[in-house]
């Protein structure tokens, strides 16, 4: 296995850009699944089918929505190019990218847990002097934290593995917004550097089950603790 | 407690208009299923608001459109024992029942862990998880949670009906006793006439969605004997029986009733079914049941077909039914004398 300082890199910041598209999503995507799952309001459905879009749309299509919007004449791309942040063509970029693929896996998951809640323990918590949101952190946070977990791995592994809307909102800078998909999308395009593709794809795999790894030994500690 | 209720809901196609005020420690919200007994209780606790109409409890509005309450379900102080225990999975049995008091303001706290502990004795089940729990232990255990939230009401929607009947039975005299010991009244929801029998003294009766009338259970019992399959259930609680020929005699007032199923020293409750009461005019000659005791009708009351016997033996009472033909053969009216005969496995133990 051979592996230059721009494939440690690219490895690197496929972890961060990861491990940062799962923890900012990580919040709205709870929120969301709470409000589906226990709320009533209109516009649900057209909520839903807003959260699940980026299920069905090619990653590319976000890719371009999300450049029309940070770019420099886009809604957000104004505000933050008149506050001096930059987004476009950085790391940062790419993690929204990564937020945003990821996201419906990320909600779909967390509903499952919830929806998975009785909801006369709902009531009894309620009944017993909680408020809302005492409710939502002591037994609803708790209780879905099945689905928090499948759901934050299925993210962090997408976000890996993100590559269409990425290239297009983060370029493929070596060293700057260079992640493991789009290095060896690099190396692939070229015939001599086989051998430099393979090395990173063995690296996705072992972080792939690494993840899963620890998915699964979470899942078990969680059983434990239920059976208690 | 006092509780003033006029309610309307529609869900779906079902309708629940109630206008009620019941006033008493022990209330029974009496129905079939499908009558709006649940939903009635998620109305009061504050779970599902009402279309419109006000609801008061002791003088303090829980709800009103034309005031504009509505008072969230943590602010009515007002907690529930559903059928199934819902004990919070993720917490420890000690965590379930702090529960509701670690959320009760400090100068409401007027009932203790360690006495409720000690009462529905709750000590050797503390640092279990609630998964490994019984049954009977987790209603138990989901009891005083609701208890330990030191509510101004208890709401009991229909707490025993998952219960076999040897768990109901034992269940029984803890509902009962957390309510009497700590002063908490309750109201409590089902649809079995024998629970409200034991539970409660007024009934709030409910039938498709509306209050079809307020009554005792004993009226209601009667009222339902001729449909009911048991008929009008008798409800004994005997002691300190002594034992005679492999039967238990039980003193009952100045009588003693012989009955196969008992339990020595032991206080049991026993159910004796109205049809079960075989009336002679005259002392037969010899007879194979073992009780046979002499009464005065004290009462006659009508239930369809049937007729409702109120026998007084020595001052205890006991309802008898039989068919209208039978009472007039036997020329039955209120005054007259009657021997009753009734088998030693007539009646039934129930805890």
């Amino acid at each position: 296995m051979i592996l230059v300082p721009e494939d440690i890199a690219a490895i690197g910041l496929s972890l961060k850009v990861a491990l940062a598209a799962t923890a900012l999503a990580l919040p709205f995507g709870f929120a969301l699944a709470w409000l589906i799952v226990f709320k009533k309001f209109r516009g649900k459905m057209v909520l839903e089918v807003l959260v699940n879009l980026p299920l069905t749309l090619p990653p590319v299509v976000i890719g371009f929505f999300l450049l029309l919007l940070l770019g420099k004449n886009g809604w957000i791309g104004k505000l933050l190019d008149a506050s001096g942040i930059p987004i476009i063509f950085t790391w940062k970029a790419a993690v929204i990218a990564s937020a945003t693929v990821g996201f419906p896996l990320l909600v779909r998951s967390i509903r499952l847990g919830m929806e998975s809640i009785d909801q006369q323990l709902i009531e009894a918590s309620r009944s017993l002097g909680a408020a809302w949101y005492d409710t939502l952190a002591t037994i609803i946070l708790p209780l879905s934290m099945r689905g928090i977990m499948a759901g934050s791995s299925l993210m962090f592994a997408r976000s890996l593995g993100e590559f269409g809307a990425t290239i297009i909102v983060a370029g493929n800078i070596p060293g700057l917004t260079q992640t493991i998909p789009l290095a060896i999308y690099d190396y692939a395009s070229s015939p001599s550097s086989v051998t430099m593709a393979l090395s990173l794809c063995l690296v996705s795999v072992l972080i792939s089950v690494v993840v899963l790894v620890v998915h699964e030994l979470l899942s078990k500690k969680l059983d434990r603790r239920s059976a208690l | 407690m006092n509780l003033r209720i006029a309610v309307e809901k529609k869900q779906g196609n079902f309708l629940l208009q109630v206008k009620a005020e019941v006033s008493g420690e022990r209330i029974g919200i009496f129905g079939k299923s499908g009558s709006g007994k649940s939903t009635l209780v998620h109305l009061i606790s504050g779970l599902l608001p009402p279309e419109k109409g006000e609801i008061f409890l002791d003088d303090e509005c829980l709800f009103s459109t034309a005031k504009g309450v509505n008072l969230s379900p943590e602010r009515r102080r007002i907690a529930i024992v559903f059928q199934q225990a819902m004990l919070f999975p993720h917490l420890s049995v000690k965590a379930n029942l702090l529960y509701g008091y670690r959320r009760c303001r400090i100068e409401n706290r007027r009932i203790k862990p360690e006495a409720l502990i000690d009462l529905l004795q709750l000590q050797p089940l503390l640092l279990r998880g609630v998964a490994n729990l019984s049954g009977g232990e987790k209603q138990r255990v989901a009891l005083g949670r609701a208890v330990l939230a030191n509510p101004r009401l208890l709401l009991m929607d229909e707490p025993l009906s998952a219960l076999d009947d040897t768990l109901r039975f034992q269940i029984i005299p803890y509902l009962k006793s957390v309510s009497e010991e700590f002063g908490i009244p309750y109201l409590f929801i089902s649809h079995s006439i024998l629970e409200m029998q034991l539970m409660v003294d007024r009934i709030v009766v409910l039938k498709e969605g509306r209050m079809a009338e307020t009554t005792t259970p004993d009226q209601l019992a009667r009222n339902s004997m001729a449909q009911s399959p048991k008929g009008y259930l008798n409800l004994l609680h005997l002691a300190n029986p002594l034992q005679d020929n492999g039967l238990y005699a039980y003193p009952w007032g100045h009588n003693t009733l012989l009955i196969s199923d008992g339990e020595p020293t032991k206080q049991s409750l026993f159910e004796l079914s109205s049809r079960e009461i075989i009336l002679f005019k005259k002392h037969p000659e010899a007879i194979s049941a073992r009780n046979l005791l002499e009464c005065r009708v004290s009462e006659m009351f009508d239930s369809d077909a049937r007729v409702g016997v109120v026998l007084l033996v020595n001052g205890e009472k006991l309802v008898a039914e039989i068919v209208h033909s039978a009472a007039e053969e036997l020329k039955i009216s209120v005054g007259s004398t009657l021997f009753a005969a009734i088998k030693a496995s007539s009646f039934r133990k129930l805890g």
